[in-house]
C-alpha cells in the first residue's frame, strides 16, 4: 500500500493549493479533477449537501481505504487500475460521450437492434450526449412519465419509500444513518471501502412493517433521473413482516465511459420480512479487442436480521469484461433463509468470477444455491461459493447445485467451493456438474431446422431453466433473448 | 425427388460410403436394408448434412437442387427430415418449446409467417392424439426420461408436424414392441403422399410388414449392392445378408 500512499502524498503536495483553490471552494464546479484525496471526498459530500455525519462517514472510509490493498485472489486478470487517474465526481451532463450513434461501436448497435430496443433508448444506452435530456421531453408526450407518476403515488399510499439515496439522506436521514454500512461495513473490502468514500448515488427502499410492496420496484423508473455513476450505492430495508421485490439492471448492454464500477448493495430483512432481489446485468464487454469493457467489482450482501426472514438473490450476468461479484446472505435470525440463483455467461475474452456466501449464524437457518455457469469463446468462468455454519447455528442446512456448461474447447469453467461447519448438526449438500453441448445435440436441433446459434441458445436456455423460473415473468423473457444474443459467434 | 450419385464419404479419414448411388421418386417408399456397420446411419447423416463427414466424390440432388453445400438446418428447411436411431435428450427444454422452435425456424427460413400460438397448439394436439403422445409428455423436457418407444413416437410426431419432402427413418423400429410399431407405422402411412418420399432404414423386415415399400435396396460396405421390390426383403429375411456381404468384400 505504500506505493498508493506515496502517490497520494505526492499528488497532494504538488497540487494541494490548486485543488483547494481550483474547486473545493467552487462548489458550482461540474467535475472534480482526477484523483482521490480528502478534499475530493468532502467535495462529493458537499455537492450533495449531505449531513455532517455522512461526510465524516465518507472520510473515515477514505482513510481506511488508504491502508488497504486491492485483492488479487479472484481468478481474473486485468491491467492495474490507476486509482489516481479517475474522476470521482462528474455531473451527468458533463460526462463526455459520443455525439451521435455514428460514433458508437457498430457491434453494440447491432445488439440493440437484435434486442428490439427503440432507437431513442439506444442513444441513451450508448451514452450519446444529450440523449437522456431529449428523451424526457419526448416521453412526456407518450406515457412513460405518467406511468412513473402513478407508480410513485401508489407506493406512497402503501407507505413505501423508494427514491435515490441522495434524496433519502435529505428526507429520511435517520433511516439511512441507522442502516447504512450495517451490512457491508465501511471496512469490508477494498472496493466497498472505496465506494463508501465516494459513492455517487443509487436506490433507497424502505418497506414499513406488514406492508407487501404493491409492485415490483425497478431501477427502470429511475432511468430519467441522474446517471448514478460508477460507484452506485443501494440500501433496501424490509421492516417486520414486509415483502419487496426489486429488479435491477437492463438487458441492453450499457456503454459507459467509466471503466471501473464498484457498487455496493445492502439488504436488511427484519423479522418475517422477505426481500427478492433480481438482477439482469449486461455491461458492455468491450469491442472485438475487449477495449472499453467494464470492470465490474460489486459487493452485494443481504442481512436476514430478524427471525424467519428471507432474502433471495437471482442474477443473470453477461457483459462486462471482468465481473467480480458475490451476492451473499448473513443468516442471523433463527429460521431465516437465504437463496442464490445465478446464471453467469461468459463469451469472447470475458472473465467472470462470481458466486455467493451463505453465512449461517442463527438456528435452523437454511440456504439454497443454484448456479449455472456458461462459458463460450475464450472466456473463463469461475464459481466461488462459501457456506459457513457457526458453532451456534444448530440445524443449519444448505443445498448447493453448481452446473457448468462449456461451449467449444477454448473456454474454461471452474468451481471453487469453500465449506466450513463448526457444528455437527449442520447438513450441507453440494452437487456439481460440468458438461459440454454435444455435437449430437447440436446436430439433432439443426436437423429440425435451427441454425447452430439458435440450437445453442435453445440448449442453453434449457440448461438455465431452473434459474430463469425464479425471475419475474417479463424479466425472464428478456433474459432469454439476452442469452441468445450473448452467445452469438460462439458456434463455428 | 432425391438422387444420390456415386457418393463417397469419409469420417475421420476413413471412407465409409464408397460410391453409393440411389434414386427415390416422388411418393416412393424406399427401404434400405443392410448388416450392422454397412453405412446406413452414415448415409442418413451425410444426406441430412451432419458436420464431420467429408464428401470426396459424387452428388446429392433434391428436387433438382444440389444440397451438398447446404448446412443441416438449411436442408431441414428444404424438407429433409431424419428420424434418429438414437433420439437426443434436451434437458430443460420442454417438448412444446422445442416443437415450436423447430417449426418456426423452418418457416422463417422459407420466408413464411411464424405460427400463431393457437394454430401451433391445434396442430400439436391433433398429431399427438393420433400417435398416443400424452399432454403430460409434451410438457416434459424433450426425450428426457422417455422410454425407447416414447422417443421413437416423438420422432414420428416431429415428422408429422414438420411435413417433410423426404423423411429418412433410421431403424425407427428398433426397441419398439408390436403395439408401438403399429402406431409408428400408421403415423408414417398416414403421411404418404404423391409429393413426399420415404427412406426407411431397417435391419429387419418386420417393419416392412407395416410400411410396405415400393423398392428395397441392400446396402453393404458403403454401396447399394442389390435393388428390388418388396420381395427382396422377404428373401433377405430368409437367407440373411451373407450373399451380399461376400459380394462386397
Ligand atoms: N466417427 C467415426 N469414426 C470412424 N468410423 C466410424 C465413425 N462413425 C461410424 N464409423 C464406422 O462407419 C461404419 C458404418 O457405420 P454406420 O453408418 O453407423 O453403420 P450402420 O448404421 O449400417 O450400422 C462402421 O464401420 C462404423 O464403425
Ligand atoms: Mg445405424
Amino acid at each position: 500500500m505504500a506505493a498508493v500512499q506515496e502517490t497520494v502524498d505526492k499528488v497532494r503536495s504538488v497540487d494541494v493549493d490548486a485543488y483547494k483553490y481550483g474547486f473545493v471552494t467552487d462548489i458550482e464546479s461540474d467535475m472534480a479533477p482526477k484523483g482521490l484525496n480528502e478534499d475530493i471526498v468532502r467535495f462529493i459530500s458537499a455537492k450533495k449537501d449531505e449531513p455532517d455525519w455522512m461526510t465524516q462517514w465518507r472520510l473515515d472510509a477514505y482513510k481506511r481505504w488508504l491502508t488497504m490493498q486491492e485483492p488479487v485472489w479472484a481468478r481474473v486478470n486485468y491491467p492495474k487500475i490507476d486509482f489516481q487517474d479517475l474522476h470521482y465526481y462528474a455531473a451527468p451532463k458533463r460526462t463526455p460521450g459520443p455525439k451521435s450513434l455514428d460514433e458508437v461501436d457498430p457491434e453494440l448497435l447491432r445488439t440493440y437492434e437484435k434486442l428490439g430496443i427503440p432507437l431513442r433508448e439506444r442513444e441513451i444506452l450508448a451514452g450519446v450526449e444529450g440523449a437522456a435530456e431529449r428523451r424526457v421531453a419526448v416521453d412526456a408526450v407518450f406515457d412513460s412519465v405518467s406511468v412513473a407518476t402513478t407508480f410513485k403515488a401508489e407506493l406512497a399510499k402503501a407507505g413505501v419509500i423508494f427514491c435515490p439515496i441522495s434524496e433519502a439522506l435529505q428526507t429520511h436521514p435517520e433511516l439511512v444513518r441507522k442502516y447504512l454500512g450495517t451490512v457491508v461495513p465501511v471496512t469490508d473490502n477494498y472496493y466497498a471501502t472505496l465506494n463508501s468514500a465516494v459513492f455517487s448515488d443509487g436506490s433507497f427502499v424502505y418497506v414499513p412493517p406488514g406492508v407487501r410492496c404493491p409492485m415490483e420496484l425497478s431501477t427502470y423508473f429511475r432511468i430519467n433521473e441522474k446517471n448514478t455513476g460508477q460507484f452506485e450505492r443501494t440500501l433496501i430495508i424490509a421492516d417486520k413482516g414486509s415483502y419487496v421485490s426489486y429488479l435491477e439492471g437492463c438487458t441492453a448492454p450499457k456503454r459507459d465511459e467509466n471503466q471501473l464500477h464498484a457498487a455496493v448493495v445492502e439488504l436488511v430483512a427484519l423479522e418475517d420480512a422477505e426481500i427478492k432481489y433480481s438482477t439482469v446485468q449486461n455491461w458492455y464487454p468491450g469491442d472485438s479487442e475487449g477495449k472499453g469493457g467494464i470492470y465490474n467489482f460489486v459487493t452485494k450482501r443481504g442481512d436476514c436480521r430478524g427471525d424467519r426472514s428471507k432474502i433471495s438473490w437471482t442474477q443473470v450476468e453477461t457483459g462486462s469484461a471482468i465481473t467480480w461479484k458475490y451476492p451473499s446472505c448473513i443468516l442471523r435470525g433463527d429460521d431465516s433463509r437465504g437463496e442464490f440463483y445465478s446464471i453467469a455467461i461468459s463469451n469472447g475474452h470475458q472473465q467472470v468470477d462470481s458466486g455467493t456466501k451463505m453465512l449461517h449464524l442463527g438456528k435452523n437457518t437454511s440456504s439454497r444455491i443454484i448456479s449455472k455457469g456458461i462459458a463460450a469463446g475464450r472466456s473463463d468462468n469461475t464459481y466461488r461459493g462459501q457456506v459457513f455454519a457457526h458453532r451456534k447455528a444448530k440445524g443449519a442446512r444448505n443445498f448447493t447445485n453448481c452446473d457448468s456448461l462449456l461451449i467449444g474447447d477454448a473456454c474454461g469453467a471452474h468451481t471453487v467451493p469453500y465449506i466450513e461447519s463448526r457444528n455437527a448438526s449442520a447438513v450441507f449438500e453440494h452437487e456439481a456438474t460440468t458438461s459440454k453441448i454435444s455435437d449430437d445435440q447440436l446436430f439433432y436441433c439443426m436437423q429440425r431446422g435451427l441454425s447452430g446459434e439458435e440450437a445453442t441458445a435453445l440448449i442453453v436456455n434449457g440448461f438455465v431453466r431452473d434459474v430463469l423460473q425464479q425471475l419475474p415473468m417479463e424479466f425472464a423473457v428478456e433474459a432469454q433473448k439476452l442469452i441468445a444474443v450473448s452467445l452469438e459467434g460462439s458456434v463455428g | 425427388m432425391l438422387t444420390i450419385t456415386d457418393l463417397h464419404a469419409n469420417i475421420d479419414g476413413k471412407e465409409i460410403l464408397k460410391g453409393l448411388s440411389l434414386t427415390v421418386k416422388p411418393g416412393e417408399v424406399a427401404a434400405i436394408m443392410g448388416p450392422n456397420g454397412s453405412g446406413k446411419s452414415t448415409l442418413s447423416y451425410v444426406v441430412s448434412g451432419r458436420d464431420g463427414y467429408e464428401v470426396t466424390e459424387g452428388s446429392i440432388v433434391l428436387n433438382g437442387e444440389d444440397i451438398l453445400a447446404m448446412e443441416a438446418h438449411e436442408r431441414a428447411a428444404k424438407g429433409i427430415f431424419l428420424a434418429f436411431q438414437y433420439p437426443l435428450e434436451i434437458p430443460g427444454v420442454t417438448t412444446m418449446t422445442f416443437l415450436k422452435a423447430a417449426m418456426n425456424a423452418q418457416r422463417k427460413q422459407r420466408g413464411e409467417e411464424e405460427l400463431t400460438t393457437p394454430d401451433f397448439i391445434k396442430r400439436v394436439r391433433a398429431a399427438a392424439d393420433k400417435l398416443g403422445v400424452s399432454q403430460e409428455m409434451l410438457r416434459r423436457p424433450l426425450n428426457v426420461g422417455f422410454s425407447g418407444g416414447e422417443k421413437k413416437r416423438m420422432e414420428v410426431l416431429q415428422m408429422v408436424l414438420l411435413e417433410p419432402k423426404i423423411a429418412i427413418l433410421d431403424e425407427t423400429d428398433s426397441g419398439l414392441d408390436i403395439d408401438a410399431l403399429r402406431i409408428v407405422a400408421e403415423g408414417v402411412n398416414a403421411l404418404r403422399a404423391p409429393d413426399r418420399s420415404f427412406l426407411v432404414i431397417t435391419h429387419y423386415q418386420r417393419l416392412l410388414d407395416y410400411i410396405v415399400p415400393d423398392s428395397v435396396h441392400v446396402l453393404s460396405a458403403g454401396r447399394i449392392v442389390k435393388s428390388g421390390d418388396k420381395g427382396l426383403a422377404l428373401e433377405l429375411e430368409k437367407n440373411g445378408y451373407r450373399d451380399y456381404v461376400a459380394d462386397a468384400a
